[in-house]
């Protein structure tokens, strides 16, 4: 792992959280139909965003992991799943915080909700699997990302009666927004994109050093070292 | 490296008769060998069909107990998932049970060892698999139409269909993970927790295609479009089963 990348990834992401803070609460615009609520946009969004490239993440390490059964991919698979786990919890409490204003309504069972939820619970499933089920379980839970990412489109197809997500401009394009909102949002998705990434090589190199304590650990029981 | 090649050319030429014999032909026949093997133990034993069975009944019985309403209407509403959630909790036990007894007589590591390819060994397990399902669910639909009076049967053929369809699909994914779980520990509990998110989509579809057929008329354009999505999720899941059981089952 290049290990210069590190501390490049926090930098970027102290400076750019400043300036995006910085958009949200003073350079932007307020909404005209949400006023503050609207706010919330710039975190919900790209912490979606997030969870969705570490699932890709996953998904792809999973697959490659299985062709080719080499551990380094399980690890970045891992480290995948833990984070998104993490920007699903997000994602789904500001999601959940902002139905409330935007609808009146804590939780709806709508397109996005509903497949981000279900996606969460595979998540939750392939970390379960990976803490409890020893060893043998790094190919299982392989096979439940490759799964989970197979049952992704039925689920989008399964809920699909019309989209109310509130959407980002007029006309659902985020390049309909007003230019301020516009910045401040692409300037919040690369500050999460660099926080993902520092997130994913932290727990890439613990996952990394667990692995190599085991294979030490079973190498002097093969010596004989522990009785 | 030199000594890998020189290991690895006499083993070619030794797999050779093995790939040509691995016709889709001798595939579906060895397949249809290892269900055959499985039913025919339980036919023997009969244990997963009495206490799988027995089990489904008394989930149909308490939730009939949890919906004490008689009015035709709630029961149009709630007898479909009703139905479905008996399949999926009596399914977990019944797979589990199915794999264990692998597990038990030590003969998981001889069924692969067979001379058969994985594939076969896969599509056998699963289908037998279906079959106990579907026994199970030949209990559960009729005791749901008798405990709670829902008029399940106007319309046969597309609930057989549906109720086939989800069957299929859950002994295809079901057989993947109970068979990966073998050698894992706390499987009881894991199987669902694996199992659940991934099928929601086969049990959704599954109890709107049954919601459906209870409207009064029965709104069968809906039935035939959720009997159409199990179909195709059964047909992406069979795909990827197929290629994951390979890369998942090596002793």
């Amino acid at each position: 792992m290049k290990r210069w990348l590190f501390p490049l990834f926090a930098i970027a992401t102290a400076i750019g959280f400043a300036f995006t803070c910085w958009g949200v609460f003073v350079s932007t615009p307020t909404d005209r139909a949400l006023y503050y609520s609207q706010k919330i946009f710039y975190y919900h969004v790209s912490n979606a965003f997030m969870l969705f490239m570490a699932v890709g993440v996953t998904g792809v390490a999973s697959i490659a992991f299985l062709r080719g059964r080499n551990p380094r991919w399980d690890d970045v698979a891992l480290a995948g799943a833990e984070v998104a786990v993490m920007f699903g919890a997000v994602v789904l409490f500001t999601g959940s915080m902002w139905a409330k204003a935007a609808w009146d309504l804590w939780w709806t069972w709508e397109n996005r909700l509903t497949m981000s939820l279900l996606l969460w619970l595979v998540l939750l499933g392939y970390v379960l699997v990976r803490r409890f089920g020893g060893p043998g379980s790094d190919r299982l839970a392989a096979a439940l990302a490759v799964f989970g990412t197979v049952a992704l489109p039925f689920i989008y197809v399964m809920v699909g009666k019309g989209d109310h997500h509130p959407q980002a401009g007029s006309d659902g394009n985020v390049a309909t927004l007003d230019s301020t909102m516009r910045l401040t949002f692409w300037m919040s998705v690369l500050t999460f994109f660099a926080w993902m990434n520092l997130l994913i090589r932290a727990r890439l190199a613990t996952v990394r050093a667990e692995r190599r304590v085991r294979e030490l650990r079973e190498r002097a029981i093969d010596a004989g070292l522990f009785d | 490296m030199p000594t890998e090649k020189l290991s690895s050319a006499p083993a070619a030429e030794a797999a050779a008769p093995v790939a040509a014999a691995i016709a889709p032909q001798s595939v579906v026949r060895q397949a249809a060998r290892v269900a055959w093997k499985d039913l025919r133990v339980e036919l023997r034993s009969r244990e997963i069909v009495y206490t799988v069975g027995f089990f489904a009944a008394l989930v149909v019985v308490v939730f009939s107990f949890a919906f004490p309403s008689a009015e035709p209407r709630v029961i149009a509403q709630v007898a479909p998932g009703m139905i479905w959630v008996a399949i999926a909790f009596a399914g977990t036990i019944g797979l589990s049970r199915a794999f264990d007894r692998e597990r038990e007589g030590d003969t998981m590591r001889a069924l692969l060892l067979a001379p058969a390819p994985r594939l076969a060994v896969f599509l056998g397990k699963a289908i037998a698999i279906a079959v106990l399902i579907m026994i199970v669910e030949a209990i559960i639909v009729p005791l749901t139409a008798l405990l709670l009076g829902a008029d399940l049967f106007g319309d046969p053929a597309p609930l057989a269909l549906a109720l086939t369809l989800g069957a299929l699909g859950f002994a295809v994914a079901g057989s993947v993970f109970a068979a990966a779980l073998l050698r894992v520990r706390a499987r009881d509990v894991l199987l669902p927790v694996v199992l659940y998110p991934i099928l929601i989509p086969l049990f959704v579809a599954g109890t709107h295609a049954t919601a459906a057929l209870l409207e009064v008329p029965a709104d069968l354009d809906k039935v035939w479009y959720w009997i159409t999505f199990l179909a195709v999720f059964d047909a992406a899941f069979l795909v990827v089963s197929m290629w994951v059981f390979e890369a998942l089952v090596i002793e």
